[in-house]
């Protein structure tokens, strides 16, 4: 978490669809909003000058109702959508200004996708739907098998290397999506609401497996959902997108501690935040050592509040990973942790 | 007024005219090109013979085993095998062996013909969407021309013989080919075809990856179709020089030999049934990835 390299840097991305996008786009830079381009000249905008850097070894979400251009954005990084204006930097190189050839070398070696609704292919066995990414570069088939077997057994999927899609249940067949986007090796992974079609237990599993996953292989995710538990169960950082444009980017504590405006707040309302809140982000900083137990600063509120209700009037010792005392908590700050923070104005619905 | 209760034609004699000289072009046409066209298609010609002699040449039991060891290929069922067992021995007790000999000639030249041509051609209207507007219309035109219609010039260029007879069963066979493809390589989820260019597949490995085996079925059931239609046109075809079936029921027709025209029919239709079922248990068992899903 310390060392923050940048991998990939999105600068003033731009996706109009319609017809005579240019046009478009100076309205748009103009400051025209996404109803009003639509009515004035029959074009949508997709996404609205979207900067964001994604760090090397993080998992990066990107959050959004249906129709905030989440999906359209992951696509341009790996280009399925080409965009109206902007860049999209991947180790310095503009991943838009690749030739046809070199974007498919990109695409074969450096980034691979998870889809929401698996896109496994039908008439091929589950051991080469995992081997497809190294097969189409030409490996031969003793290697990618190997390779793709490997897979299948980390995903806990050992045995089922003969079967077809169509003969395994959604959660197994995301899986197998999963290992087929591990089995190229490629340092970006990107993920397209690719838990959000299957139910609430199974998801979780799935979660974990990847949260397992990254902590072995700690490749450069992006994800993409709609889910504020899951964007705050696995992002290291989430950016919150609303009609194309970015509307906050920022650590999972920061977005529940300081929403950025009442679309944030609005979103992240209806969560436990008993659950989700960290130690560090209500506690008062000092360093030296208060009379109650000593806690981690990841530890959720709900299990302080347990510690807590033994000796409510002593407040509680704050360390860090590296066992430095960084604060303290008392009763005052949970409760202020609680407390959901005020919204600028009234609250947005829908 | 009188525009309005009358159609304001074109003159007669202009009429004429107009119709002379469409003829004279094409007279002229065929006169100047007709024999290049001949040699073109000849080795078409000559493809079609050999398999015809080799039909009637080969002798039946071999032709039966041959036959069945197909059927039993494709369909992979015993009752197909015993009916198409059964058929061809009345085709032959009857009488009627040689021509429904030469009558599978065509129709497998035919067949050959429509698929090398149709295929090709489904897949480049599926890729662009001009080649389609261009390809739909004439696709129309070919199913709905009335037949006598194109064996005109067919006629007029090539004489009446079996080219002439095997270009006039093809155009009327091959549009459900060429639709089919189109059609199957469209149908083709897109979210599969995204994740084939996610992993970074070029077009090729697209098409012959991932697109045609999954429009697969939808091709097979084209072929099918085209092999019936070709089936159908066998007794047009016989008025213009093809030998076979056709040709006992257009005699039967013309002098009014009810169990001639019967039996001949028969055998077509008998012909027809046993491409039919074997083609769709062969285009059934090849999706049997689809069957197996659960819930």
């Amino acid at each position: 978490m310390n060392k923050k390299e940048i991998l990939i840097k999105i600068n003033q991305l731009y996706k109009i669809f319609g017809k005579d996008t240019s046009h478009a786009l100076e309205l748009v830079k103009n400051g025209m909003s996404k109803d009003e381009l639509l009515e004035k000249s029959n074009c949508v905008l997709g996404l609205n000058n979207i900067n964001l850097n994604i760090n090397k070894g993080q998992i990066q979400v990107i959050m959004g109702l249906s129709g905030s251009g989440k999906s359209t954005l992951i696509r341009h990084l790996n280009r399925l959508i080409e965009p109206t204006s902007g860049e999209i930097l991947f180790n310095n190189t503009n991943i838009l200004d690749l030739s046809i050839k070199e974007l498919t070398q990109f695409r074969q070696n450096n980034m691979s996708m998870v889809f929401q609704k698996f896109a496994l292919f039908p008439h091929k066995t589950i051991l080469q739907n995992v081997g497809y990414g190294l097969a189409i570069q030409g490996i031969s088939k003793d290697v990618w098998a190997e390779k793709s077997v490997k897979w299948i057994n980390r995903v806990g999927l050992d045995g089922y290397e003969s079967y077809f899609p169509g003969q395994l249940s959604g959660g197994m067949q995301q899986r197998v999506g999963l290992a087929r986007a591990l089995a190229t090796d490629a340092e970006i992974l990107l993920m397209d609401e690719a838990f959000s079609a299957l139910d609430p237990l199974i998801r979780s599993e799935m979660q974990n497996i990847l949260l397992d996953l990254q902590n072995e292989l700690h490749k450069t995710i992006i994800f993409i959902t709609h889910d504020l538990d899951e964007a705050l169960k696995i992002g290291d950082r989430i950016a919150i997108l609303r009609d194309g444009s970015m509307i906050q980017d920022s650590g999972p504590q920061n977005i529940i501690m300081n929403p950025e405006d009442d679309y944030v707040s609005d979103f992240i309302k209806d969560i436990n935040r008993a659950r989700v809140i960290q130690a560090k982000s209500i506690m008062s900083p000092t360093n030296t050592k208060s009379s109650g137990p000593v806690i981690s600063d990841k530890m959720v509120l709900e299990d302080i509040l347990q510690i807590m209700s033994d000796a409510p009037s002593k407040p509680v010792t704050v360390k860090n990973e590296a066992g430095k005392v960084i604060g303290k908590i008392a009763m005052p700050n949970l409760i202020e942790g609680m407390k959901r923070p005020k919204s600028q104005g009234t609250n947005i619905t829908g | 007024m009188n525009w309005f209760f009358q159609f304001p034609e074109m003159g007669r004699s202009e009429l004429r005219e107009f119709k002379k000289s469409i003829d004279f072009a094409f007279r002229d046409f065929s006169r100047t090109y007709g024999e290049n066209i001949e040699n073109f298609f000849e080795p078409l010609l000559m493809f079609l013979v050999w398999f015809e002699k080799l039909f009637i040449n080969t002798p039946w039991p071999i032709i039966i085993a041959g036959i069945l060891l197909l059927a039993w290929l494709g369909s992979r069922s015993i009752s197909i095998l015993i009916g198409t067992l059964i058929s061809f021995l009345l085709i032959g007790y009857f009488g009627m062996w040689e021509d429904t000999m030469s009558t599978l000639a065509i129709i497998l030249v035919a067949t050959i013909l429509c698929i090398s041509i149709g295929i090709p051609t489904g897949i480049a209207m599926a890729r662009s969407d001009r080649v389609q507007i261009i390809v739909l219309p004439i696709l129309d035109v070919m199913q709905t021309i009335p037949s006598f219609v194109y064996l005109i010039p067919v006629v007029m260029l090539l004489g009446i013989g079996k080219v002439p007879g095997l270009i006039a069963v093809c155009i009327y066979a091959i549009p459900p080919v060429v639709r089919l493809t189109n059609l199957g390589i469209r149908l083709v989820d897109k979210a599969v075809l995204e994740a084939a260019d996610s992993f970074g597949a070029n077009y090729w490995q697209k098409l012959f990856g991932v697109q045609m085996p999954l429009a697969l079925p939808t091709i097979f059931a084209g072929i099918n179709q085209t092999i019936m239609m070709a089936l159908a046109m066998v007794v047009i075809a016989s008025m213009i020089g093809v030998k076979g079936l056709g040709l006992p029921v257009l005699r039967a027709v013309s002098n009014q030999y009810l169990a001639l025209g019967l039996m001949n029919g028969l055998a077509i239709v008998v012909l027809a049934i046993i491409f039919d079922r074997v083609t769709q248990k062969f285009g059934l068992r090849m999706q049997k990835y689809r069957k197996e899903i659960k819930d």
